[in-house]
């Protein structure tokens, strides 16, 4: 069973396929990078737990403690573990990350609060674009509604429902990827349910998390939930068309969002009025061009190894 | 956050571990979990329980060692520690500071039968 995503457990949907079991391919499980081992202690020593086990199911404790075993008494031992929580999800986004290099798709992220203006802002992403490949990954709990908007561009776009899952994830990105047969040297936007906290922690295999932080909403939202936009490596300010009408002081915005994270880049932009557009279609371009750029020289580097390979073979004295 | 998929997760690598090394009932779950990462550890407690009814980790005890918030600040240079993701040097209230430590979110043993 996929706990990562509760595929077989919930509801989570898949438009054109089921997460829900029968995969149609492959994963590498983090089963092969795993290293835990038995540990058997061959001695007793004295249980110094600051609590009693009798009260309750959650201790803190300090990093350092004991605990003791009865050997002999019963099987009952120690294992070692030492793995992330998210290993499993890091595992998928790690072979998405590497399918996307290998093809030149530079895949990204997009993720905010609810009503933020993802969909219109990709809508006209995808039109102003015009020509350049662009497939498109939705998140939503409910309803196909954002991937027939997305549709409704001529763009192909795959709706992912999480049910009651609050984000998307490694696994179901993977299977919408398969879904979607992406394009060699395209871009692959992935619209994150409407959450500013929990797709934080989730990496899907995107090149970057791109927040979009709307004029209607507080400035505050930075420190707020700063989890998201400290692993965002860009901040878009949508809806700045609106700011002779709303108490927003962008400045203010800004500076939180460099407060949590000094390195963020931000774009100010109207997604329905067309301002700021120009920057952010401008880095869509250059995040391409380096992807495809990347692999092909991982391509070339790969002939140059070959055609060496194919030298030395040649040079070998015949057998016999 | 999430922390009824971070519960899963953990019930996930405690279900591979038990096929692997072959036991029927963990006793104990110790987890580190960062001060940074954002985790409730009651939340987590209350969902690795929901999550683990009916499987080898029923009723065990969870263990959560909290570590500490660590930075690099870079007017100090010198690690300092931190409260918050976005929290300021302690010495020179500077704000550029890199998180060093405390974003761990990691199944660190079990005891097992």
């Amino acid at each position: 069973m996929c706990t990562t995503c509760g595929c077989g457990t919930d509801d989570v949907k898949i438009e054109g396929g089921n997460a829900g079991h029968g995969h149609g391919h492959e994963h590498v499980h983090a089963d092969g990078t795993r290293h835990s081992h038995e540990h058997q202690h061959a001695h007793e020593h004295e249980h110094r737990h600051p609590d009693d086990p009798a009260h309750g199911d959650t201790h803190e404790t300090d990093e350092g403690y004991t605990h003791s075993h009865a050997p002999g008494v019963s099987n009952a031992r120690r294992v070692q573990i030492e793995q992330d929580i998210l290993s499993k999800n890091n595992a998928y986004a790690d072979e998405n990350r590497q399918h996307l290099a290998a093809h030149g798709i530079l895949a990204l992220n997009l993720v905010s609060g609810p009503g933020s203006g993802k969909t219109t802002l990709l809508c006209k992403t995808i039109s102003m674009l015009a020509g350049l490949p662009v497939a498109v990954i939705e998140g939503d709990q409910q309803t196909s509604r954002d991937a027939e908007r997305i549709r409704a561009t001529g763009a192909p776009a795959v709706q992912i429902n999480t049910g009651k899952g609050c984000h998307l994830d490694a696994h179901m990105v993977g299977h919408a990827m398969a879904q979607l047969k992406l394009q060699d040297d395209s871009l692959l936007m992935i619209e994150n349910v409407g959450n500013l906290v929990c797709p934080a922690a989730f990496d899907l295999g995107e090149a970057h998390k791109v927040v979009v932080l709307s004029v209607t909403e507080g400035e505050d939202k930075p420190i707020k939930y700063p989890d998201m936009f400290r692993a965002a490596s860009v901040m878009l300010l949508n809806k700045i068309d609106l700011l002779p009408h709303v108490e927003f002081d962008v400045d203010a915005a800004i500076g939180f969002a460099r407060w949590v994270n000094p390195q963020i880049r931000v774009i100010r932009l109207s997604a329905t009025r067309g301002e700021g557009m120009g920057e952010w279609l401008q880095f869509l371009r250059d995040g391409l061009a380096s992807a495809v750029a990347a692999k092909q020289e991982t391509v070339d580097s790969l002939r140059q190894r070959i055609a060496q390979l194919e030298a030395q073979l040649a040079s070998m004295p015949a057998p016999g | 956050m999430h922390e009824m998929s971070l519960a899963e997760g953990v019930l996930q690598l405690i279900e591979d571990a038990a096929r692997q090394q072959r036991f029927a009932t963990v006793r104990t779950v110790w987890l580190e979990i960062g001060q940074l990462s954002g985790v409730e550890p009651e939340a987590l407690a209350f969902c690795f329980e929901a999550v683990t009814l009916g499987s080898v980790a029923q009723g065990a005890r969870l263990e959560i060692i909290r570590l500490p918030g660590t930075g690099w600040c870079m007017a100090c240079s010198r690690t300092v520690p931190m409260n918050e993701v976005f929290g300021e040097c302690p010495a020179c209230g500077s704000h550029q500071l890199q998180v060093t430590g405390g974003t761990e979110m990691r199944v660190r043993e079990l005891d097992v039968t």
